[in-house]
């Protein structure tokens, strides 16, 4: 008993610390985000036919909207990438960033019921949020790969294999990224209610800004959208991908070192600013 | 030197009146910059003292208090008292905003219980969850899932989405995993109040043992003088963001019931406010007790003089005095006999209640004016919801000990005899 009460000792105190992760405690409930991730996987498809079939078919419906849109109607090239895989691809990428945004952004407001019950690390919830969004990635990556196994026995794509690791931390920069900017804004929700609503708004302008439904080659060099883009820190990271899976992108190292810096830079702040609203924020939300 | 599980120190904390933020980023942004630039914020008012100025309120204002490992405390006050912030800032769903802190051990609190449940999902996997919330991992909970079924005794349910359940079902699970838990100290906010009679029954015991056996220290929030009475060792009450008493269970109940009645022998009800279901065709102006201090010895009778007015005549008219504990617990009626009232006259009559069978004590009388009409119902003419206190002692060396209210009853029949 004396042991424990030691080992579980809790210190309060009102003036917060700018930085006080508690890094171990989120650990120590990793379960909960286990749980969390099973609980919205099992709500999210609840009492639909089709289940979690609409994993896949989302994103599928999305890229054959695109490919008629962008593709067939616009006449946007693609670089020389076959059109389904050029849209598949930046959809599933796209996607798995924007909702990592939208959903991390609303974790104060949409649980505000339960953090005002009882304590638990609060950075649990936007984490199992961005790895929901993780795992659907994976899903849709699965059937991404099906029809790009097609394509690479036709010989019409060449993936830059050495790079095939690096895709993967591409994801999970972007992942952070999306993490960081959903924070903030959640972090501020609490109290401008206003920005919940700006921010879809926001990252549908985003993904325009973003070469999604295009490449970067089809903008003139100097141009003002193409500046645009360069200072845009999710140019890179879609680029980057397109250029190791289909074998064609454009990125700089300075565009580079420029999307990790932006991502590093925007985590912390986005950590800083969640610590200090989630103490008190039930008082404000 | 004791062991604490719970030290408080000069905790205090502040909300902000009125609605908040609403349009004011760029005032909010403002007063930042301003405040960055060590200038003065442009958004305050005129001669507005940061601690009075009307828009913020301290829910709490400076509370002090240690709490022994093992130990029961209740904690009673009325509303807007701070109880409910108290047991936030040490459930930590929110920072005070002055002071510290200390908890040693874990804390599972049961602000509310079935917090995180989903509807949709069964009452297996809402015990997963609702345990992972708690503080449980995966593991324990699988160790306890048995325990915690057994208990919430909803098993052929178990496995059917819980927004299926009645309330009381639902509740009653919730309870089983929140009272499940490995934790040094409970935190508990009138969730007994659940289920039916028997559960209620079975979650006192559970939080009796745990404070009792299991040697947990137990912290309990309720209006309901009796399970404080059953669960704690020791009380504090709340009055306005502060501890204003601290200590014996018994004299904590009394001093936060009786804060506004005083044995007075002369009660004077010239001035009140009546009462919206009566017809103040009677009013009672003033009760005078003859009996000293209004002691009354045990077997005797208490008297009084009761002063009465009425606005009409009335032929068939009772007074009815309603004998009650401090917390207005009915224990004993008496009915006068029919008494003639005439419109505009003020009457003074003396009255005597005989006391006999009331156990040694502290009670308050009510007193009810009333006529019976023809369909049987009572009109009410008035109405005293204190209209006098007063206290039975005894010397009697027969009962050479102090009554025990909880385990016998208000009332002492007549000795028991041989025949």
């Amino acid at each position: 008993m004396e042991k424990s009460s030691e080992q579980y000792h809790t210190h309060i105190e009102a003036n917060n610390r700018l930085l006080t992760l508690n890094l171990k405690e989120v650990f120590k409930y990793r379960d909960l985000i286990v749980l969390f991730i099973k609980r919205d996987f099992k709500l999210t498809y609840k009492q639909t036919i089709l289940g979690p079939l609409w994993i896949i078919l989302n994103p599928f419906i999305s890229t054959v909207i695109y490919t008629i849109v962008f593709g067939g109607i616009a006449g946007i090239g693609t670089d020389g990438i076959p059109k389904i895989l050029f849209y598949m691809l930046s959809n599933a990428v796209w996607s798995f960033f924007a909702s990592c945004i939208n959903k991390t952004s609303s974790t104060f407001t949409a649980n505000a019921a339960v953090f005002g019950k009882v304590y638990f690390p609060r950075l649990t919830t936007p984490i199992s949020t961005v790895a929901t969004a993780a795992i659907n990635l994976l899903i849709q990556l699965a059937m991404f790969v099906c029809f790009w196994v097609y394509y690479l026995l036709k010989g019409q794509v060449s993936p830059n294999w050495i790079y095939l690791p690096l895709f993967f931390v591409v994801i999970v920069l972007l992942g952070a990224m999306g993490l960081g900017c959903g924070i903030i804004v959640s972090s501020l929700t609490t109290k401008y209610r206003d920005l919940a609503i700006a921010v879809t708004f926001g990252v549908q302008l985003w993904m325009y800004a973003t070469p999604v439904v295009y490449p970067l080659s089809t903008l003139g060099e100097g141009s003002f959208m193409r500046f645009v883009l360069t200072v845009n820190p999710v140019t890179s990271y879609i680029e980057i991908c397109r250029y190791i899976i289909l074998g064609q992108g454009s990125f700089t190292l300075g565009g580079c070192i420029w999307s990790v810096a932006f991502t590093v830079i925007i985590l912390f702040l986005g950590i800083i600013s969640f610590n200090r609203v989630e103490k008190t924020f039930m008082d404000t939300v | 030197m004791e062991e604490y599980a719970i030290k408080i120190q000069g905790v205090k904390k502040r909300y902000k009146l009125g609605q908040i933020g609403g349009g004011t980023l760029t005032a909010d942004l403002q007063s930042w910059w301003a405040r960055v630039r060590g200038k003065e914020d442009p958004n305050t008012k005129i001669g507005s003292d940061q601690r009075s100025n009307g828009e913020t309120f301290m829910a709490l204002n400076g509370i002090d208090l240690k709490v022994k490992k093992g130990e029961a405390l209740g904690i009673i006050g009325g509303n807007g008292a701070g109880k409910s912030t108290l047991l936030k800032l040490l459930s930590r769903v929110t920072a005070p905003t002055e002071g510290t802190i200390d908890i040693y051990g874990r804390i599972t609190s049961m602000l509310e219980v079935g917090t995180g449940f989903h509807g949709e999902m069964t009452g297996r996997e809402n015990i997963y969850l609702n345990g992972a919330i708690l503080g449980m991992t995966k593991a324990e909970v699988d160790e306890k899932m048995e325990d915690i079924i057994e208990f919430s005794e909803v098993r052929e349910f178990i496995d059917t989405p819980v927004k299926r359940y009645s309330s009381g079902m639902y509740v009653k699970l919730a309870f089983s995993v929140a009272a499940h838990l490995d934790s040094e100290i409970m935190i508990m906010d009138e969730v007994l109040a659940v289920g039916d009679m028997a559960f209620q029954k079975k979650c006192l015991d559970k939080m009796r043992d745990a404070a009792k056996l299991e040697g947990r220290t137990v912290l309990y929030v309720s209006h309901n003088m009796n399970t404080i009475r059953q669960l704690c060792d020791r009380c504090i009450v709340l009055e306005k963001g502060k501890i204003m008493f601290d200590g014996d269970v018994e004299e904590a109940i009394g001093i936060y019931l009786k804060k506004n009645t005083t044995r007075k022998q002369h009660n004077d009800f010239h001035i009140r406010e009546y009462d919206p279901f009566i017809t103040a065709n009677v009013k009672i102006l003033s009760i005078d007790i003859f009996n000293k201090d209004n002691l009354v010895q045990f077997g005797s009778k208490i008297s009084f003089k009761a002063q009465y007015t009425c606005n009409t005549d009335l032929n068939n008219l009772y007074f009815r005095l309603i004998v009650c504990l401090s917390d207005r617990t009915a224990v004993a009626t008496a009915n006068s006999d029919k008494i003639f009232c005439r419109n505009g006259e003020t009457y003074t009559k003396n009255f005597e209640l005989d006391t006999s069978q009331l156990a040694p004590g502290d009670y308050l009388v009510q007193i009810v004016a009333f006529e019976p009409n023809e369909l049987g119902a009572q009109i009410r003419h008035d109405y005293l919801s204190i209209a006098f206190t007063f206290t039975v002692y005894t010397n009697n060396q027969l009962h050479n000990f102090e009554w025990n209210h909880n385990a016998w009853g208000h009332s002492s029949l007549p000795q028991l005899t041989e025949f």
